[in-house]
This record gives structure tokens, C-alpha cells and sequence, in this order.
């Protein structure tokens, strides 16, 4: 009895699971698999269509025989790359209508017109003409013979199916001079997102936790950025940082604090003097990295605020007790029960931010030394349209993704054994 | 008393002023009124004087006319620094002292000379500094982007600081970029279709999470850890990984430039996480219940449906705002799938306009205000519920 109860339950079970299971493989899994297959194949984006045999039909009268009608069939290959083989052709005519001296690759079988029209090579043109009659010697009607469409099959090679594959977009990505560049990037505008978001989500969490007029309302300001729509807030931004009509450019001329306007997203470099040293900046991607830290603090902020609630305020009293100051009371008991939240968020903002896309490309679109591994991916795959080689800069961020995630969850599972 | 206490109280107090009155004075210029020097200098002596002088009085009389009496002052001696400002200015700056003595009110000689109390300062006032400056950097660009949909590209290329709107105008021509944005570039259209998508991805989601998400959290079955283990690991794949493949796949198909392909993928991608939000949700839910509706004869839908989807709708509705504002937002996939207008969603019509020819920017900004508005609200009234859900969605973002 029991038994069969547990194999209904099991039933049921898969019964339920299963659509999530199919849409989740079919849209996340599959994709993440033929990537893979992709990056090993020569595939543009013009590839993509598939060839198509086509033909405009267009019917003629004969001036001096009103039974008689000429159809012209403008056919041609769609495609300027591939091939169409075994091409049919099937049209339909009125009844009572007959051709005369028919093509030897056509028949004309109760009102069908068949076609076999063999291979197609590559940019493909021809014309199929033939002259119909009415049987019945009426007058042949235009209109009718018009409103059928004919209808074309043909094989042609899906380019994504063959068999055919290359190493070349591999050795594109690796031999790249450019790609260490790229990683730096990438890494460099991870870390100081992730580490900022985190620093001043610590900051606003701390503030945040004291008790003053208008808290709940700070609480829910403070998640705005993370809240809003990322389209939104970039181009606000762009407005701000422009240099000769922006917010902020003519706040700092105004006040007398720069002499000139600085493009805070088209300059790749700015030269800073500190005690006498100069020190290159990468303007544009630390502007880029700003914005990213003031969209995604709130997150931070956010869970390290319900951490910081859940400090029994005993450790606190019993801290005043000892005398001791605020710094000390952050260093010994603030930070050590907060510091297993800032793992975990440092872990998940760091995968996050490696495969950040949105905020740069609206922000600056990959100019002036912002151009991180995703971005790559785009611009390889549509502003150039090389879609096998952002298959493969996308098999680089899976692999980099895998690292991390193996690492998150060894950190994960060990702190786990600790509790 | 130590002597270094005095000195930090000073010197942090009246910093802490200065910088609350810069704020203020950076809002005034921003209202077109002319306005070059912060007189650093002055005003910073000046407030430590009258720091002194609050530390010298103490609490010897009422409070309350002293922090006026302070105010008063400062907000005159400001008056005559600064020359040519409007009456509301030095009103502002009164408001804004009359807020900092109020802060400081309490301290005298007695509290200076405690323990740490050099410290404790700092960090009082590092505090109310921080709430300032970061509730002036989060909602400036909201401002920004508010106040601008409201002017003409003229007047903003002529002054780029003058923030001031004129409501002398009348409403008609106040709103006349959002006339044009939803007349001429049809964002009428495009919030329907953000609206449509939004709200079938949130419906779809529901209609296989919930299923799914009960199975997990109660049902017993052969791969059941791997599935649940699995949930997390998918959910943390970008979207950038898949966007080429899905490319391929979805122009072959035909499935590009259509609301269900967008719709398809936007469940796909928040399934994981809406299953993982409700599974825990289920999990604590008594499992007594169900057995009590086992005996009165009810199966697996019947359980479901009058039995724990009632009990579990907080849970069901942080998950729908969730999958929501996810939706709503989403940039990416809208980007690559949708290039015909006709199917254009918010987020797209945006990155369309600005892209395409010059559009003057009043416009780009009023339908950055059409997109942000409807999310922004939604956040304030159902705060509750999407916070929760934000904390257990935040592994993306």
C-alpha cells in the first residue's frame, strides 16, 4: 500500500516539475550548451537567414489571342552565400485552363502546375515562362490566375548543423593583443565595483541602523538606484556627466573648482598629481565603476542592514560597560557578525559584476577603455557580426563563471561545516 | 575638559555646517540664481565661533531660543557674506542652521569632557553627514531627470544649471514633452506592450513555479536534492552567455520581433528563482494542514489550490512583484530580440531614442520618467513584499 502510494507521489511529483524542467533546459541549458557548438563554427550573423527559394509570378496577356495567357515565374535564390538543392515548385490554376508546350521539368496535373527545378547555386536568377490556354476557348481571366501564390520547397544546409567546424575563433580570442587588455578590465571594473558597493553598503547600513526621524523613509530611498531600470538611470547619468551641457561639468566651472570641462566618459586617461608622483587614472571606467557602485550598494546595504538588526544589543551594552570607544566597538563586534554576509555578497557581486552587460554598454557602449568581456560579446557578435566569436568570448566568461561558482561554493559549504 | 575634545567639536561642527549649507547652496544655484563661491573661509571661522559660543552658553538658558539665536546669526552673517540673493535664500540657510544647532544643542562642557566623547562626536556626526550626502547623491539624478522633462532644449543649452520650473507656464505646456513622447513616439504603445509583458511573465512564471516549487518543497522523488541544488546554479548564469545562442536559435524559429518569444524567455530566466523563493515559503507551511485535506479527500490540485496557495499569498505576491520589476526593467534580451517599433517594449523605445537622431533631451528624460515612475511606486506602496523578495533574488542583479 505504501509502496504504491510513494510511486503516485512520485508520479505527481515529476508531473509538476516537469514543464519548469522543460522551459529551463530548453531556454538556460541548451543555449549554455551550444554556445560550445557555435564557438567552434564559422558563422556570421548574415548566416543566419536561411536560403529560400522565391519566385514573383507575373501573368501577361497576349494582345492577339484573348483564350491565351503567358505566366511569368521570376525565380531566384534568396540567399548570396549558399546553395539550395531539390528545389519543388507547386502552383494552382483555374479550372478549363491548359498549358501549352510545357517545360520538361514541369506537369500539369488537374489544375496543379509541379516543377522539380533541381539545385540552385548562390545568387541564383531565372525565368519560368509559360503560356496557358482555356480549353473552352473563353476569355482567360487575369485576376483568377493571379490570386494563387505558388509555393517553393527546397533543401538547403542550416550552416548551424553542418558538421564543419574550426579552431579558428579560438585562437582569434587567445592571440588577441588586445585580450589581456580586456581581462584587466573586466577584473579591474569587478573589484572596485564589488569592493565599493560593499564599502558603502557597510557605511549606509551602519547609518541606517541608528534610530532618527524619517528612517523608514531613508530605507526605501536608499533602494531607488537598484529599483529603477537600468535604461533610465544610464542615460540620466549620461546628461549629468556631459561635458559641455552637463549638471555637474558647469556646477564645478561654476564654483571655480576645474578650470574646464572634463569628459568623464569619453576620456580613457586622466594624468592626477599626488605629492609630486603622476598617477594615470582610467577616467571613463572609473566613472563607469562609480555608477555601478551607486546602482548596486543599495544590495549590499540591504542585507548587511538585516545582519546588523540581528545583533543581540547585549554585545553592545555590555561593550559601554567596558569603556569602550565606537571604533572598537565596530572592529570587535559590528564587523566580526557582519563579516559572513560580506563574504557571500563579495562572492555574488563578484560573479555579478564579471558578467555585468547593461550598465557600461549604455553608459560609454565599450569606448574609451571600458570594453569588458561581455561587452566583447556583443560587439563580436552584432556590431561585427562574427557570431561564432562571441560564441567563444562567451565559453571564456562560462569557464571564468565555473571557477568562481566552484570556489563560492567550497566557501559556502565550509562555512556551513563551521555552523 | 580636554583641550583636544574642544578642538574636534570645533572643527568637525562647524565642517559639518559648511557642508550642509554647500548642499543648500548647490540646490540654489541649480534654481538659476547666480551664486560662484562657497566663502569657505569666512563661513567656516564663523561657525567655529559659533560653536564656542554654543559650548559657552550650554545649557544655561532655553534651548530652544538659543539654537534660534544661533541660527539667526549665522544665517545674517551669510546674508552679508553672499551679496544679491533673494529673501527665500537666507530663509533656507536660517532653516538649514536652525537644523545643525538643533543637533548640536546638547553639548556643553559636561559632555565634552566624558570618555571618547571626541569619538562619539565624530561618529554623530559622520552619521548625520552620511544621511545628508546620501540621500542627496541617490535622489539628485531622479530630480534631474524629473525636472528636466519639464523644461525645453533651448532653455536647458542657454543655462545648464537652472533647474527652476516654471509653473507659470500652465500645465499643458509644463507637460508638454510627455504630450509629444506619447503622441509622436507612440510610447503609449510601448508601455502596453511593457505592461503586457510584464504581467504575463509574472502569470506564466506563476503557473510553473508554483507547481514546481511544491514538488520540491514536499513531494518525494529520485533527483530531488540535485534539482533543488541545481535551481541556485542555473539562476546564477547571465544573460549574456545565452544571448547568442538564443539569437540564432529564435531568428531561425521566427520567434524574434514577438512578444512570445520575449515572453518565453523572461519566464525561463525568473523560473529559477520564483521556484527557490516559494519552496521555502511551502516548507513552512504545517504539514498537518495537508494531511487534513488528504482525509477529507482531496488530491494533489485540491491541496495546492484550497489548501496552500491561500495560506501562502504573501509569499505568491513577492514573487509576482519580483518577477515584475525584473520584467519591467529587463534591457538586455529586449535589446537583441525586438528591432521592429511595433514591438517595442519601455526599456527599448528608450535605448531607441536615444540612439536615433538627435531626440532633445526633455524627451529622452520624459520617457525615462514614463519608465521609472509606475516601478518606483509600485516599490514605495508594496515595500514590504519586495524587499523580502529582493533579498532572496539578490544572487542576480
Amino acid at each position: 500500500m505504501s509502496s504504491k502510494l510513494a510511486k503516485i507521489e512520485k508520479r505527481t511529483a515529476y508531473l509538476l516539475i516537469l514543464p519548469s524542467v522543460l522551459l529551463v533546459f530548453s531556454i538556460i541549458l541548451f543555449p549554455i550548451f551550444s554556445n560550445i557548438w557555435i564557438s567552434f563554427k564559422n558563422v556570421e550573423l548574415k548566416d543566419l537567414r536561411i536560403p529560400e527559394p522565391r519566385a514573383k509570378k507575373l501573368v501577361k496577356l497576349i494582345k492577339d489571342n484573348p483564350n491565351q495567357i503567358k505566366v511569368i515565374y521570376k525565380l531566384r535564390n534568396s540567399s548570396l552565400t549558399q546553395e539550395i538543392t531539390n528545389v519543388k515548385f507547386k502552383d494552382k490554376y483555374p479550372d478549363n485552363i491548359e498549358p501549352i508546350d510545357l517545360d520538361n521539368k514541369c506537369q500539369f496535373k488537374s489544375n496543379l502546375l509541379k516543377c522539380e527545378l533541381g539545385n540552385w547555386p548562390k545568387k541564383y536568377r531565372e525565368n519560368l515562362e509559360i503560356v496557358f490556354q482555356n480549353t473552352n476557348n473563353q476569355e482567360v481571366s487575369k485576376k483568377e490566375i493571379k490570386s494563387y501564390k505558388p509555393k517553393l520547397s527546397g533543401k538547403s544546409q542550416n550552416i548551424l548543423l553542418t558538421y564543419k567546424f574550426t579552431l579558428k575563433n579560438f585562437k582569434k580570442v587567445i592571440k588577441d593583443k588586445a585580450f589581456i587588455d580586456l581581462l584587466s578590465t573586466t577584473f579591474y571594473y569587478t573589484f572596485f565595483g564589488t569592493i565599493g558597493a560593499i564599502v558603502f553598503g557597510i557605511l549606509a547600513a551602519q547609518m541606517v541602523n541608528q534610530k532618527f526621524f524619517g528612517r523608514t523613509f531613508m530605507r526605501s530611498v536608499l533602494l531607488f538606484p537598484y529599483v529603477a531600470p537600468v535604461v533610465a538611470l544610464a542615460y540620466t547619468w549620461e546628461l549629468l556627466l556631459d561635458p559641455t551641457s552637463g549638471t555637474l561639468n558647469n556646477l564645478l566651472i561654476n564654483y571655480q573648482i576645474i578650470d574646464g570641462p572634463i569628459n568623464l566618459l569619453g576620456q580613457k586617461y586622466v594624468t592626477l598629481n599626488i605629492l609630486g608622483f603622476d598617477f594615470k587614472l582610467r577616467l571613463a571606467l572609473t566613472t563607469v565603476i562609480i555608477f555601478e557602485i551607486w546602482r548596486y550598494f543599495p544590495l549590499a546595504f540591504l542585507f548587511i542592514l538585516a545582519r546588523l538588526q540581528a545583533v543581540p544589543k547585549e554585545l553592545y551594552e555590555a561593550a559601554d560597560v567596558d569603556g569602550a570607544n565606537p571604533i572598537q566597538k565596530f572592529l570587535n563586534i559590528t564587523l566580526p557578525q557582519i563579516l559572513a554576509v560580506i563574504s557571500i555578497l563579495f562572492m555574488i557581486r563578484f560573479i555579478w559584476n564579471f558578467n555585468k552587460f547593461e550598465d557600461i554598454f549604455l553608459l560609454t557602449g565599450g569606448a574609451s577603455g571600458t570594453r569588458t568581456l561581455p561587452i566583447n560579446v556583443y560587439q563580436q557578435g552584432f556590431s561585427i557580426g562574427d557570431i561564432g566569436m562571441g560564441s567563444a568570448v562567451s565559453i571564456v566568461i562560462v569557464v571564468f563563471l565555473l571557477i568562481f561558482m566552484f570556489i563560492y561554493f567550497k566557501l559556502l559549504g565550509k562555512r556551513a561545516d563551521e555552523n | 575638559m580636554k583641550i583636544k575634545n574642544i578642538l574636534t567639536y570645533c572643527f568637525i561642527s562647524s565642517l559639518f555646517l559648511f557642508s550642509l549649507i554647500c548642499i543648500w547652496k548647490i540646490l540654489v544655484t541649480l534654481q538659476g540664481i547666480e551664486l560662484i563661491n562657497f566663502n569657505f573661509n569666512k563661513l567656516f571661522i564663523f561657525g567655529i565661533i559659533l560653536c564656542v559660543i554654543n559650548l559657552l552658553i550650554g545649557k544655561k538658558f532655553n534651548l530652544n531660543i538659543k539654537i534660534i539665536i544661533l541660527a539667526l546669526l549665522f544665517s545674517i552673517f551669510d546674508y552679508f557674506v553672499s551679496i544679491n540673493l533673494p529673501i527665500w535664500y537666507s530663509l533656507g540657510t536660517f532653516l538649514v542652521s536652525l537644523f545643525f544647532f538643533n543637533t548640536i544643542k546638547n553639548y556643553d562642557k559636561n559632555f565634552l569632557s566624558k570618555n571618547h566623547s571626541s569619538q562619539k562626536l565624530f561618529f554623530n556626526f559622520l552619521t548625520l553627514f552620511g544621511i545628508t550626502l546620501f540621500s542627496f547623491v541617490i535622489l539628485f539624478p531622479f530630480y534631474m531627470m524629473l525636472v528636466t522633462s519639464f523644461k525645453t532644449q533651448a532653455l536647458l543649452l542657454l543655462n545648464p544649471l537652472d533647474f527652476s520650473i516654471n509653473f507659470a507656464q500652465g500645465l499643458p505646456e509644463l507637460f508638454k514633452s510627455y504630450f509629444i513622447v506619447f503622441k509622436d513616439y507612440n510610447f503609449g504603445r510601448y508601455m502596453l506592450t511593457s505592461t503586457i509583458v510584464s504581467l504575463g511573465t509574472v502569470i506564466i512564471t506563476l503557473i510553473f513555479a508554483i507547481p514546481a516549487a511544491y514538488a520540491v518543497a514536499r513531494l518525494n522523488f529520485f533527483g530531488k536534492n540535485f534539482l533543488s541544488t541545481s535551481i541556485l546554479i542555473i539562476y546564477l548564469f547571465p544573460a549574456i552567455v545565452l544571448v547568442i545562442p538564443l539569437y540564432t536559435i529564435f531568428s531561425q524559429l521566427g520567434l524574434r520581433n514577438s512578444i512570445e518569444g520575449l515572453l518565453i524567455v523572461y519566464t525561463a530566466t525568473t523560473l529559477p528563482v520564483a521556484i527557490y523563493m516559494l519552496q521555502g515559503y511551502f516548507k513552512s507551511i504545517p504539514k498537518e494542514l495537508e494531511e487534513a485535506g488528504i482525509i477529507d479527500g482531496q488530491n494533489w490540485l485540491g491541496i495546492i489550490f484550497k489548501i496552500i496557495l491561500p495560506l501562502s499569498l504573501p509569499a505568491i505576491s513577492s514573487v509576482a512583484l519580483y518577477v515584475f520589476m525584473i520584467a519591467w526593467n529587463e534591457f538586455l534580451f529586449s535589446l537583441m530580440f525586438l528591432d521592429r517599433p511595433n514591438t517595442f517594449t519601455l526599456s527599448r523605445a528608450i535605448q531607441f531614442l536615444n540612439v536615433g537622431a538627435e531626440t532633445p533631451r526633455q524627451y529622452l528624460m520624459a520617457g525615462s520618467v514614463v519608465v521609472t515612475l509606475p516601478i518606483l511606486i509600485i516599490f514605495v506602496y508594496f515595500e514590504k513584499y519586495l524587499v523580502s523578495g529582493l533579498t532572496a533574488g539578490s544572487v542576480k542583479g
